[in-house]
């Protein structure tokens, strides 16, 4: 175990990956992931072709392109550079290319910020990306290894981005175990896939559907994510066996024993929660991990036993309501009875979530249980004075 | 758990010396976790640095509000930055200046301790960084870290004699504070 910053984990974890492909442009807070791995190339540390790009457009379609030869293939961004991608995100999923990025969360503009909200990934949501989001360094570190396995698998062949908090970990330094190149070798062979660009065996791909074929790629695309939920679970207990890690499969249960109130979250907020639930009897934590595929059937069989549900998150639809409580009560409707289900948005652009503002939440809960519920959703942490 | 909050100007190192404490503390056999206060610095800009050491991994990732200790690395601030807030009764404020803490005059339920670390800089480094320098201080004054552990990380980062260098005004702060004198 060493004291590094998270960039440097997770740039770390990428060479060990071996990528023959690394583009990228570089953007804050995601700077310093493609600073340390134009360095291991620089320094003759990572064999690979590093490409330097016009913009996040370019380096996503350099990344496609990559892939479609057969080569490993990464790529990092965030916030306006994700939005830049947006097409070719969809590009890359249509095209069944296994391109693993870090996807780091940034706030979207107007107003411009810098900081740290889950908006971009969330949105990205419905791209036909696999979405991991982790909980602190070593998590981004030891499921980026586990990414390329789950994407490269013959019965996924999906892209994956694993979603990380904005200078929450991407510029905090923290114990990390770095992984050995050989114990990576061991755990993630090369890449081989069934079908790539070759002049021995011309093949299209992304080739133009008509409507009698287009539903059929879309239908084979959620095939593949259905697929994806036994790979994610058994790659984790792959990881577990082989580096004596594990940070949970789909979802992760903390304190859900006996818990009448649940927190249902993604991210680095986590860390923070699991220092006021520990002094809560009653009170667990449920973690999504993969966003998508959606875990449904374990959220729902987690949160059976639950009397309140606080869904909180760090994005929200406008004239809505926060993407995750949707999917959860979506989850939830048919299937479980006599629960109530709350939505908070909150820390958006980076707005600080100091430890008042979980207990603040599990208050909102107990008096949910005690009288009911009143309001569905809320804003956490809003600076009334300025509005 | 004890928390850290550094206060100093962009391009002062307030990052690093963050950093450089965490792994000093790791070292030591305490779990640490090192942070800037995220923002759009610049070179000169009011910056802040956080520091967490502990016995136990540490889990949480919002901003230090209650500190155990505040570092100033540059007494400019003085009037312009709110340094004392949240710091913890009890806690120990270490400013760099030339001033005693009498001279400074700060009210409230901490301890105060100065030191000149400019000049240290100046005269053992040849230049004004102090941020290795008030290491040493933080480290005399807290126990948090231990000095061999400081220097040593010091050393590793910068090589040849910028490293020793830094060393020798690392040890020239930690004996003058230990010894419970102001510079």
């Amino acid at each position: 175990m060493e004291v590094v910053e998270g960039s440097y984990a997770v740039a770390h974890a990428v060479k060990c990956c071996r990528p023959h492909v690394i583009s990228a442009y570089p953007i804050t807070p995601q700077t310093h992931i493609v600073e340390n791995l134009a360095q291991f190339v620089a320094d003759g540390e990572l064999e690979c072709e590093f490409v330097p790009v016009d913009s996040e457009h370019s380096a996503m379609s350099v990344a496609l392109g990559a892939s479609a030869v057969g080569a490993r293939a990464y790529s990092a961004s965030t916030s306006q550079g994700l939005a830049l991608m947006w097409e070719v995100l969809y590009n890359v999923s249509g095209m069944r290319l296994p391109v693993v990025m870090t996807a780091v969360n940034r706030a979207l503009s107007a107003p411009l910020s810098i900081w740290n909200d889950q908006q971009d990934t969330v949105g990205a949501r419905d791209s036909g990306w696999i979405q991991i989001y982790v909980e602190d360094i070593q998590e981004a570190h030891d499921a980026l290894i586990q990414a390329y396995r789950i994407a490269e698998s013959r019965e996924v062949m999906l892209p994956a981005m694993i979603c990380m908090d904005g200078f929450i970990l991407t510029h905090t330094y923290e114990p990390v175990v770095l992984a050995e190149q050989e114990e990576t070798d061991d755990f993630l062979p090369p890449y081989d896939p069934e079908y790539y660009l070759t002049v021995e065996r011309p093949l299209s791909f992304g080739c133009f559907a008509e409507p009698d074929k287009f539903m059929e790629f879309r239908y084979m695309q959620h095939e593949a994510m259905e697929r994806a939920r036994f790979k994610i679970k058994e790659v984790a207990d792959e990881f577990e066996r082989a580096f004596g890690r594990y940070y949970g499969d789909l979802i992760q249960g903390y304190n859900l024993d006996g818990a009448q109130i649940v927190l249902v979250t993604f991210g680095s907020i986590i860390g923070t929660m699991k220092e006021i639930v520990k002094h809560e009897k009653d009170v667990g934590i449920l973690k999504i991990r993969s966003y998508r595929p959606f875990p449904v059937k374990e959220v729902r069989e987690a949160l059976k036993d639950a009397r309140v549900v606080a869904v909180v998150e760090k994005d929200f639809s406008a004239g809505f309501e926060g993407a995750l409580f949707s999917d959860v009560k979506a989850a939830l409707y048919n299937h479980v009875s006599d629960l109530k289900l709350l939505g908070f948005v909150l820390g958006l652009g980076g707005r600080d979530i100091p430890p008042e503002d979980i207990s603040k939440i599990i208050e909102r809960s107990r008096v949910v249980m005690d009288q009911g519920l009143k309001e569905e959703w809320e804003f956490i942490g809003l600076r009334g004075e300025i509005l | 758990m004890k928390e850290l909050r550094i206060h100093g100007r962009g391009g002062q190192g307030s990052v690093t010396a963050a950093e450089i404490l965490a792994v000093a503390a790791f070292r030591d056999g305490k779990f640490s976790q090192a942070f800037p206060a995220f923002g759009a610095e610049r070179r000169g800009a009011p910056v802040m640095a956080f520091l967490r050491i502990g016995d136990e991994p540490i889990k949480i990732r919002s901003q230090v509000y209650e500190p155990d200790y505040v570092m100033v690395q540059d007494a400019t601030l003085i009037g312009i930055v709110d340094f004392m807030k949240g710091l913890k009764e009890d806690g120990i404020l270490i400013i760099n200046t030339p001033k005693s803490p009498d001279e400074l005059g700060l009210d409230g339920n901490f301890r105060v301790r100065t030191i000149n670390a400019t000049v240290i800089a100046k005269e053992i480094i040849g230049r004004p960084i102090v941020n290795t320098t008030m290491m040493g201080a933080f480290a005399a004054v807290t126990g948090e870290v231990s000095l061999n552990s400081v220097i040593d990380v010091v050393k590793e980062r910068f090589s040849g004699e910028v490293g020793e260098k830094n060393a020798r005004a690392i040890r020239r702060a930690y004996d003058l504070m230990a010894k419970g004198e102001s510079s």
